[in-house]
């Protein structure tokens, strides 16, 4: 295997609504961003991620190319997912040994429609998608299914928004209700409005490298020491929903369990989704989840997942952790689910 | 952002999008379109509800064994839905629920109408319910519903009633504004109302005796549900031992705060007027305070 690190990553200041930026306008500040962190104007492969039902086009993903340059030709892909499953095909994709750079970017802009029955037309169109099944009701059948403590569930938002708060490039949301007489209303029981990440505008990027050439653009390359991508069965019914069987595969895969973790990032739309992501992943209670905010405070679908890798190399890259976790999901109730090691220290073995 | 600037645009096929379902699921919605459900059965042994091509567990085929399930099932987890949006299946509340049927070793996603969350609890027996013309969709089944474990059984008669000899001459009195007891001879204790025997010692009762239209309050209820011969919610019921009286009657408090009313309390009743008077209890609009001091409850030997 050849050794990979992400070495810049940049992502917007995400939005609660449209500010009336197209999207190709809200990728060119952060694909420019990563070019001048890296000093790189061409790269060996370019891949994104996003979903042409956020914008109702199809092959809207090509007009956001727009804002990276393809001519002469670049070597380019996209997936109908979030950019954290672009970077794992660009991870793939410098294994093949001739390209040393990739530049992945993940962007989408949910303001403009419905989320929660734009969703919806992801799912089996024989089964699920018929009966109108949205987002926020089968992520309500998951929480009633693992059954957490309302609580817990109720300091993961307290703790996600006001880490959000912190963040520059979240939103900024308030506390939610507390006390037994506040936050009566469910939006789908036993989900309160609050559990469900916030409507968000946003992209990010973020620059792989290999070997050397990793180490000659960034001063403490955040190394991909680990990646791996499972699935489960899209039927809500074929699977035990109160726990992530394919979390804890790639995890396993990933080798999360190999050593300390100073810091996971988790792609938690729902408040529920991180005792369940816990578990699967080995995450002790005194592992700091989620320290930028996550999902729960900015959810720019499509670059939701990629983000969670650019924030767990950040702290690789500026030295503040070792070792850290990036989590990605895709389909419902975290049917799909990527899990990357970063790290500061490659072992020699692995070179 | 200009707000002229905005426009809506909208992504549709219009008609619909034509997919075919392949041999599996064909199978289940051609069975389905018949008010059957089926599950395939996988080559490890498990009923697929609904079926699938492969099985999720090993990625192999599945058998061509088509297994009837149901109609019944088990609910396993569920989610309210206490405002329904234009998509969902259901236009009142609703739960989406898993719903395992029996013969089955998966769960369906369907909608449960059940009434209430409170009329949920895990492991609901559940039937579905066929709309009228089915066509092999998913949504034949309009919903599922519980399955009945209680009914509704109206229950009404009518009677005749009479009051009896010794209440008639009870209620004779309270239409001249009398409280009228009967003393007994043995036990020398005056019961009122008026009645003919000693529920003590079986004696016939030949005295008639007048006690006063006050008394004192031996106990009493604040009542919070509204009753058609109460003036207002709360209202007071009380026992009032009438001064002469050996045993207590039951009356209505007014004229005073339900928090007020306390045992001891000396109250006296209320007469409507003369020419309202009917030969009934409704004479006695309710006891009122008399403002005088509490009487010692002992002293008055309090309820028999």
């Amino acid at each position: 295997m050849r050794d990979v690190a992400v070495v810049a990553f940049a992502q917007t200041v995400h939005t609660g609504h449209d500010t009336g930026l197209a999207e190709p306008e809200l990728l060119l500040p952060v694909i420019d961003e990563v070019k001048r962190a890296t000093g790189l104007k061409r790269f060996g492969f370019t891949v994104s991620g996003s979903c042409d039902y956020l914008a109702g086009a199809p092959f809207s993903f090509v007009s956001a190319l727009d804002a990276v340059g393809a001519w002469p030709p670049i070597s380019e892909s996209h997936v109908e997912m979030d950019g954290a499953f672009a970077l794992y095909e660009a991870w793939v994709r410098l294994q093949h040994g001739d390209i040393d750079t990739a530049l992945v970017y993940g962007f989408g802009k949910s303001s403009m429609s419905d989320i929660r029955e734009i969703m919806t037309l992801q799912l089996d169109p024989y089964y699920l998608a018929p009966l109108g099944l949205d987002q926020v009701s089968y992520a309500a059948l998951q929480a009633a299914a693992v059954n957490a403590d309302r609580a817990a569930l109720d300091e993961i938002v307290r703790r996600s928004r006001a880490d959000g708060r912190a963040n520059r490039y979240a939103l900024d949301l308030p506390d939610p209700p507390t006390g037994k007489n506040t936050g009566e209303e469910f939006e789908v029981e036993p989900l309160r409005p609050y559990d469900v990440a916030p409507v968000t505008d946003g992209a990010a990027a973020v620059v792989l490298a290999a070997g050397d050439r990793a180490r000659e653009l960034a001063g403490r390359p955040a190394w991909i020491t680990g990646i791996a991508h499972r699935a489960e069965p899209h039927y809500l019914g074929m699977r035990d929903l109160s726990r992530s069987v394919s979390a804890a595969e790639a995890g396993r895969a990933a080798g999360v369990d190999k050593g300390r973790v100073d810091v996971a990032e988790l792609h938690t739309q729902f408040s529920h989704e991180e005792p369940i992501l816990r578990e699967a992943l080995g995450l002790s209670g005194d592992v700091t989840v989620n320290p930028s905010g996550g999902p729960l405070a900015a959810n720019p679908v499509m670059a939701t997942g990629l983000i969670r890798v650019g924030e767990a190399a950040r702290r690789i890259l500026d030295g503040s952790a070792g070792r850290t976790v990036a989590h990605a999901t895709s389909g419902p109730c975290l049917q799909q689910n990527l899990v990357a090691v970063l790290e500061g220290a490659v072992l020699e073995t692995s070179a | 952002m200009s707000e002229d600037l905005v426009a809506t645009h909208v992504l549709e096929f219009p008609g619909g999008y034509t997919r075919t379902t392949g041999p599996v699921i064909g199978r289940f919605l051609t069975e389905l379109r018949d008010r059957r459900l089926v599950g395939v059965r996988t080559a490890g042994g498990r009923v697929l509800v609904p079926p699938l091509e492969y099985d999720p567990d090993t990625g192999e085929p599945v058998t061509e064994e088509y297994v009837e399930v149901g109609p019944a099932g088990t609910v396993q987890a569920w989610a309210w839905v206490g405002s329904p949006r234009p998509g969902h299946p259901l236009d009142r509340p609703f739960a989406w629920a898993l719903i395992r049927l029996d013969g089955a070793d998966t769960a369906l996603v369907h909608a449960l109408d059940a009434g209430s969350p409170k009329a949920l609890r895990p492991g609901m027996r559940v039937r579905p319910c066929w709309r009228a013309a089915t066509t092999g969709h998913i949504t034949d089944i309009e919903c599922f519903l519980p399955e009945v474990t209680s009914l509704v059984a109206p229950v009404r008669a009518e009677y005749r009633v009479t009051p009896g000899r010794a209440l008639t001459r009870f209620l004779e009195g309270v239409r001249d504004g009398r409280f009228v007891g009967g003393r007994c001879a043995e036990c020398a204790a005056v019961y009122v109302p008026y009645r003919e025997s000693c529920p003590a010692c079986g004696s016939v009762i030949e005295e008639e005796v007048e006690v006063a239209d006050t008394g004192t309050v031996t106990t009493f209820a604040i009542n919070n549900l509204p009753d058609p011969r109460a003036p207002e919610v709360p209202f007071v019921s009380a026992y009032v031992l009438l001064d002469g009286a050996d045993t207590p009657m039951i009356t209505l408090i007014g004229g005073v705060p339900a928090h007020e009313v306390r045992q001891g309390m000396r109250v006296r009743a209320v007469w409507v007027p003369p020419e309202e008077r009917t030969l009934s209890m409704t004479n006695v609009k309710w006891f009122e305070p008399t403002g005088e001091p509490d009487a010692d409850l002992d002293s008055t030997g309090g309820a028999r």
